[in-house]
């Protein structure tokens, strides 16, 4: 980052943990110098104009499959990285559901490897278990010491209570998060969609709301039990919303996440039968999307997370029951928030940087870069957002491998403009600049 | 099935009558598709759905490749979509599709240009030439004009069985309900969908007892062991002391009324088997019919007719 050349981000207005205000950025050296208004542009200094736009930390997605290694067909790091940077995220938190997983200090190291020259950080959540499988822990202190602070066996909720109980107790020691997908599989087995009116109608296998707030609840008695953090990936349902609402009032220390396609789609979508519209935890009924529109307004909420999950598009025309699921998000998910969400800017900007940013670990707080305040000594990682622009999603020019947005065709409001990783403009007037 | 109106669904029927007399000639042959090619793609298995389907196919001159799932490409890995793209380039007027997963045909559809997409029974879905066989079937024992539809209206036809795992029943729900009759579902409430909004019902009984006495049709469907449905109900003879159709319980039927069951069937499981033997079952008649009701749907779709070449 020493190598980059200085840069203004001239006429904008800035938002972020501390306020709002107009102001220009002078980075020097990938770290933020000045903020201030009328700042003149030193000669050789790249210019990025802000006009009408809204300068913020760089967004940070706590919910990011980059598929490498393993389903490098879906994804790679480099895509998916370059699909981030595009969304204006400077950071995801790359799931361990790769193969081979990332249940081992070796398998995170060669991540972070290959996560060199990556056009976004790269964060990683460890796996709870070994193998994902559930049945023993994985070795999270030696994890933790290469810096990972989430760890979930995402993809796959830890079935036994006793062993969760357990990971939590341990994670206390550690001072990590645990990270749960809410699924009980002896509700949800072989579901395709949400169980409900939809599901019955198209003769398809469901899985109930309560397969994920059976989870939700019993997590919050072991969170209350144990002091172990818990956060709630990808909450979907009205009633696992009200469980954190209450146990957040309670003091029990658990945070939640809430994906673009719960609050912006709903279980009927998948009336054509078409798998683009398949995700794990699933497409939910109006009042579901307008509880998690309501846990955003009310702070129930903490992030939005993207669950971004490439799929090779030959997987995703396999019949409904037999395709898996998953769906793109990283290049849609501001537009979403600032197109479908009635909350001020800077509410959707805090949802989406300084929030995940604080559960991830890598906000200032626990010494990272990321989601701080924009102001002299930080390392500039940026993002330039329009919220005025239109735009419409063609999937074919997204950046990631695959192309299964659920998205195509829409006109979204909100644009992500520029994006800086640490002082270098990886994003310019919506082009990735490598 | 759910988009098959009244009037259509009349049409059917009517056309279906004039196929139904040629399969009584001596040589129940009609030049009505030659010319014409269409594919049976059963990635199911299924001997009676397929043999009708074929036989219907070539009594009106069509020539029919047979396509099963066991013997093809799909066990080398091909793709659905690879699959259909094959043989609609290889150039067919139609496609006869039946499919474990529900939507297959729909999807399809989306997938073909210039070919017709039947749909011989997807998943849980639906089999729509099952549910008009079966009003056909109905039609015949009801007698009536030369519509006959008329007297759909207001007939109290009873479904029982596992209509959670049924495209049968999901099919018949609709198509008689499109014809005015009132529907009443039996099964144990774990047999039943877990949501039943919007559908075009009169009620819902586990008590099949109380509902015989104002049942005119009763359709019986099998319980189907191979979907997990033993798990449903704690044992088959539970399930059939609460649902099967014993011979008591058909003595308790007005006497005029239809029994049907779209089969296969199992004796002593959903219907005891002097029942099936009744006069008042239609169950042989079904199977007759079924082939001239799937002769009208390909000679509507490919013929002259005006049936929209979607999945039916």
């Amino acid at each position: 980052m020493s190598t980059t050349p200085e840069l203004l981000v001239r006429g904008g207005t800035v938002v972020d943990a501390t306020g709002e205000r107009r102001a220009d950025v002078r980075v020097v050296d990938g770290r933020v110098v000045e903020v201030a208004e009328g700042l003149e542009a030193p000669s050789g200094a790249t210019v990025l104009d802000a006009g009408g736009c809204i300068v913020a930390p760089g967004l940070v997605d706590l919910h990011t499959h980059l598929r490498e290694p393993g389903r490098e067909e879906a994804e790679t790091i480099e895509t998916g990285t370059r699909a981030a940077a595009l969304g204006g995220f400077t950071a995801v938190v790359a799931m361990p559901n790769t193969d081979p997983p990332l249940d081992s200090a070796e398998s995170v190291r060669n991540v972070f490897a290959l996560a060199e020259g990556a056009m976004a950080q790269v964060a990683v959540a460890g796996a709870i278990t070994v193998g994902r499988a559930g049945e023993r822990l994985a070795p999270m202190a030696e994890l933790a010491a290469l810096g990972v602070r989430l760890f979930t066996d995402d993809g796959d909720g830890v079935q036994s209570a006793g062993l969760m109980r357990r990971a939590l107790q341990y994670a206390t020691g550690l001072g990590v998060t645990l990270g749960q997908h809410c699924e009980d599989r002896s509700l949800a087995a072989g579901g395709t969609m949400h169980e409900g009116a939809w599901s019955s109608r198209l003769g398809l296998p469901g899985m109930p709301s309560e397969a994920e707030e059976v989870m939700v609840a019993r997590d919050i008695a072991l969170a209350r039990a144990t002091g172990g953090r818990v956060h709630f990936l990808h909450l979907s349902t009205a009633g696992s919303l009200d469980l954190v609402r209450r146990a957040r009032a309670d003091g029990v220390p658990v945070t939640a996440e809430v994906a673009p396609h719960h609050f912006t789609l709903t279980d009927g979508c998948a009336a054509g039968y078409d798998p683009v519209f398949k995700v794990n935890p699933p497409l939910r009924p109006q009042d579901d999307v307008d509880a998690v529109k309501a846990a955003l307004a009310d702070g129930t909420a903490d992030a939005i997370a993207t669950d971004h999950a490439p799929h090779a598009p030959e997987l995703k025309d396999l019949p409904f029951d037999q395709a898996p699921p998953g769906m793109l998000g990283l290049q849609t998910a501001f537009a979403l928030a600032t197109t479908e969400l009635d909350l001020p800017l800077a509410r959707i900007l805090a949802l989406l940087s300084w929030q995940p940013a604080a559960i991830a670990g890598l906000g200032p707080d626990h010494g990272g870069t990321q989601g701080g305040p924009v102001a002299p000594g930080s390392v500039a990682n940026l993002c330039v957002v329009d919220p005025a622009a239109t735009w419409t999603v063609d999937p074919t020019a997204l950046a990631s491998r695959s192309r299964n947005t659920p998205y195509a065709g829409r006109t979204l409001t909100g644009r992500v403009r520029h994006t800086v990783l640490a002082g270098e403009p990886v994003v310019l007037d919506a082009e990735a600049q490598r | 099935m759910d988009d098959l109106d009244a009037p259509t669904i009349a049409e059917v029927l009517r056309v279906t009558d004039s196929f139904a007399e040629v399969g009584r000639r001596a040589n129940p042959k009609v030049p009505a598709l030659r010319g014409r090619t269409v594919a049976t793609l059963f990635f199911e298995d299924s001997t009676r759905t397929r043999m009708s389907f074929e036989t219907a196919a070539k009594r009106m001159s069509a020539d029919v490749l047979s396509f099963s799932a066991g013997s093809s490409s799909v066990k080398k890995g091909e793709s659905l979509r690879d699959t259909i793209e094959t043989i609609q380039a290889i150039g067919m007027d139609a496609v006869i599709i039946r499919h474990s997963s529900s939507g297959v045909p729909a999807r399809v559809a989306e997938w073909v240009d210039h070919c017709a997409v039947v749909n011989a029974g997807d998943g849980w879905h639906q089999h729509p030439t099952q549910a008009l066989l079966d009003l056909y079937t109905v039609r015949q024992s009801l007698g009536g004009g030369q519509d006959g539809t008329d007297r759909f209206r207001g007939l109290r036809v009873t479904i029982v069985g596992d209509i959670r795992h049924s495209r049968v029943a999901r099919s018949q729900i609709a198509a008689y309900a499109a014809l005015g009759a009132e529907v009443t579902l039996v099964a144990p409430a774990t047999l039943l969908p877990p949501s039943l909004e919007g559908w075009p019902i009169a009620g819902v009984s586990h008590d099949l007892d109380a509902v015989l006495a104002s049942t005119d049709v009763i359709s019986l469907l099998r319980l189907q062991a191979e979907r997990g449905s033993g798990a449903y109900v704690p044992t088959m003879r539970e399930y059939s002391a609460g649902y099967a159709l014993t011979a008591r319980r058909a003595l308790q039927l007005p006497p005029e009324a239809i029994i049907l069951h779209p089969g296969p069937m199992v004796r002593g499981v959903e219907i005891a088997s002097e029942v099936a033997e009744l006069p008042s079952a239609r169950i042989t008649d079904q199977v007759g019919n079924g082939v001239a009701v799937r002769m009208a749907v390909l000679f509507l779709l490919l013929g002259q007719g005006n049936l929209e070449s979607e999945a039916v």
